[in-house]
């Protein structure tokens, strides 16, 4: 079966910059591909070159078995690549609804009249919401005014309805609650149901671990392991993905750490004396 | 699932009243409306339907341009260059048609073309370099201001162009842009006509249209309505080449009413036209604001000008007293819209 998306050695600099070096990945359809690592590791770099903001420098992308350099996101959303930013996701002055259909505005009409159907833009958001479990009390209040998980599962639903085979997800849990965590991981496990390829861009291997399938794990720009579910267990994730030997090394360093002989401009021993 | 869906608890339902309290332009009407009672009371002639034509005329010179650039601020730009550009429009229009001693309207094509390059510059400019529109149009805005006077001296010898009124094609194009119109007795300038129409315009392209949602969407957050595929760079070029072609509209007002141009005029102008927007409701961050709003702005500016006119107060004042209005009324736009915001 041909991947919905295959990087193979993906490389990316930014001048004198490694930001991204020899980076593979596979995305199925009805699959969870995670992606873990620390901050700094390159999870950004790698889904600016899925969503079309980068382009990659060497190895290769390949979208449904064919070799692709995308040029813009336009070209992303086109081929079936929606991505969902954590921060800039949505608009938030505007209404939901307006949101929702963002750069994909239905229309009807013709010539000089040829307006935004918005009707069924309010009735498709209501109703595509409603489908996902969303219960929106007023499609017409700004999206700013949703909470965080309420946002991040506006921009799923609206990647899913218009025709997305590859999601791709950028920290989607982080900066949320326990609960709304939850319930923005029930919406990714709904979007893999459908039938989606998805990419879970995040830090937290727990969240990972409940609905991933495939985890790569970047580090410092390179890649750190890649395994399938059944090939590792959430303790191994967890270990390899904080860092694994060095966080051994840190928690060495920690409890051997020698008593400073100096704190705040005075002598340790001193400080007592006063 | 059925489609029935129980009413949500948590919505509350909002009066009409209310409704129509979370405008972006309630506050402007609330302004236009003090300032309105305010001349009546302490300007006799205030209330005269000729006072108010005039009164409509003045709103009207500053409400043409008000239009396409409160668009611009809805899509989180400035422009500085609007004033002069303006004088711009109404030089090049002039001056080609005297000097080729072309029909006017040939002139007037140029500038349309012309004004329109500029506007393209200055959106060019901006998304290419992704300086701040403040700094890009304010280097027009100086370039302009030398360009006008430079060309003009170099031309026609003085700062002033030489008189088109007898030029061919000069009284139909004056019928176009400066004629009067008198309906119910009431003498009323044409431009009235062209600011009411840009504004029904620009309403219906804003709410209704597709460039409307990514006008919001390129001032309400510029990266996101990228990654959801809007052309933003697009959007934001054809909005000041949308300040362009009304400046060309205002700068053929000006031929047209006066046959000749003076370089150095329009220099300020800028500043009463983003005033008229900010006061109709425009957030200067941009993503959030109306098109009849910068109407009623422009309303308010002309109450005001016109207004100290009819109540004999010493015109030194003009200045200050316009100041103070528009503090006032944006004070009170402000005001109201937090109140409406705060209750719901």
């Amino acid at each position: 079966m041909t991947a919905l998306v295959k990087l193979t050695d993906v490389s990316k600099f930014y001048g004198n910059i490694r930001a991204l070096e020899g980076v593979s990945l596979e995305v199925h359809p009805g699959e969870i591909t995670c992606v873990l690592g620390d901050n700094g590791a390159g999870k950004s770099t790698l889904i600016k070159i899925i969503a079309g903001l980068h382009q990659h420098d060497a190895g290769s992308f390949e979208i449904e078995g064919e070799e692709t350099r995308l040029s813009s996101p336009r070209e992303a959303l086109d081929r079936g690549i929606a991505t969902v930013y954590q921060d800039l996701a949505v608009v938030p002055l505007m209404p939901v609804w307006r949101n929702f259909f963002l750069g994909s505005e239905p229309t009807k009409g013709t010539g000089p009249f040829k307006r935004l159907d918005v009707e069924a833009m309010r009735e498709t958001t209501r109703a595509e919401l409603l489908r996902m479990g969303i219960d929106l009390r007023d499609v017409d209040q700004p999206i700013g005014t949703l909470s965080g998980g309420e946002r991040q599962c506006v921009a799923i639903a609206r990647a899913v309805y218009f025709g997305a085979k590859v999601l791709v997800l950028d920290e989607p849990t982080a900066a949320l609650g326990v609960k709304q965590s939850g319930v923005v991981l029930k919406y990714v496990a709904a979007a893999r149901d459908a039938g989606l390829g998805v990419v879970l861009i995040t830090h937290n291997p727990h969240h990972a671990y409940l609905v991933g399938d495939r985890f790569v794990l970047l580090k410092r720009g390179s890649m750190a392991g890649s395994h399938t579910k059944s090939q590792i267990a959430l303790d191994e994730l967890t270990r390899q993905m904080a860092g694994g030997s060095e966080l051994d090394q840190l928690s060495h360093e920690l409890e051997r750490a020698p008593v400073p002989d100096v704190i705040g401009g005075k002598p340790v021993d001193s400080a007592g004396d006063a | 699932m059925s489609t029935a869906v129980p009413a949500d608890e948590r919505l509350l339902t909002r009066s009409y009243l209310r409704r129509v309290l979370g405008r972006p332009e309630l506050g402007a009407v609330v302004g236009a409306a003090a300032v309105f009672v305010f001349f009546s009371f302490v300007a006799d002639s205030f209330l005269q339907a000729s006072s108010l034509s005039t009164v409509l005329y003045a709103s009207s010179t500053i409400g043409i341009m008000a239009v396409p650039v409160a668009l611009l601020m809805i899509g989180g730009e400035f422009d500085l260059s609007t004033g002069v550009m303006v004088t711009t429009s109404a030089l090049v229009s002039s001056m080609f048609s005297y000097q080729m001693t072309a029909n006017v309207w040939v002139g007037v094509g140029v500038s349309l073309l012309a004004t329109l390059a500029i506007g393209f510059f200055n959106g060019f400019m901006l998304t290419r370099t992704k300086l701040p529109s403040f700094i890009i149009t304010l280097g027009t805005f100086l370039m302009l201001t030398g360009l006008n006077l430079g060309f003009t001296k170099l031309i026609s010898g003085t700062v002033s162009t030489k008189t088109i009124g007898d030029m061919e094609g000069f009284e139909s194009a004056r019928a176009l842009f400066a004629s009067h119109l008198t309906i119910g007795g009431v003498d009323l300038q044409v431009t009235i006509l062209w600011w009411l129409g840009l504004v029904a315009l620009a309403t219906w392209v804003l709410l209704r249209t597709r460039v409307g949602n990514w006008i919001f969407a390129v001032g309400g957050g510029a990266d996101a309505a990228r990654a959801v595929g809007v052309p933003v760079n697009k959007t934001k070029i054809g909005l000041y080449m949308a300040v362009a072609f009304c400046a060309w509209i205002s700068g053929q007002h000006l031929l047209m009413s006066y046959d000749v141009v003076q370089s150095g005029e329009g220099v300020g102008n800028e500043f009463l036209y983003i005033i008229a927007a900010v006061i109709g409701g425009c957030l200067m961050t941009g993503g959030y604001g109306s098109a009849i709003g910068s109407a009623v702005g422009a309303f308010i500016f002309g109450m005001t000008s016109k207004g100290i006119v009819y109540a004999q107060w010493d015109p030194d004042w003009f200045k200050f007293f316009l100041g103070a209005m528009l503090l006032l009324a944006t004070l009170l736009n402000a005001w109201v819209r937090k109140r409406a915001e705060a209750t719901k």
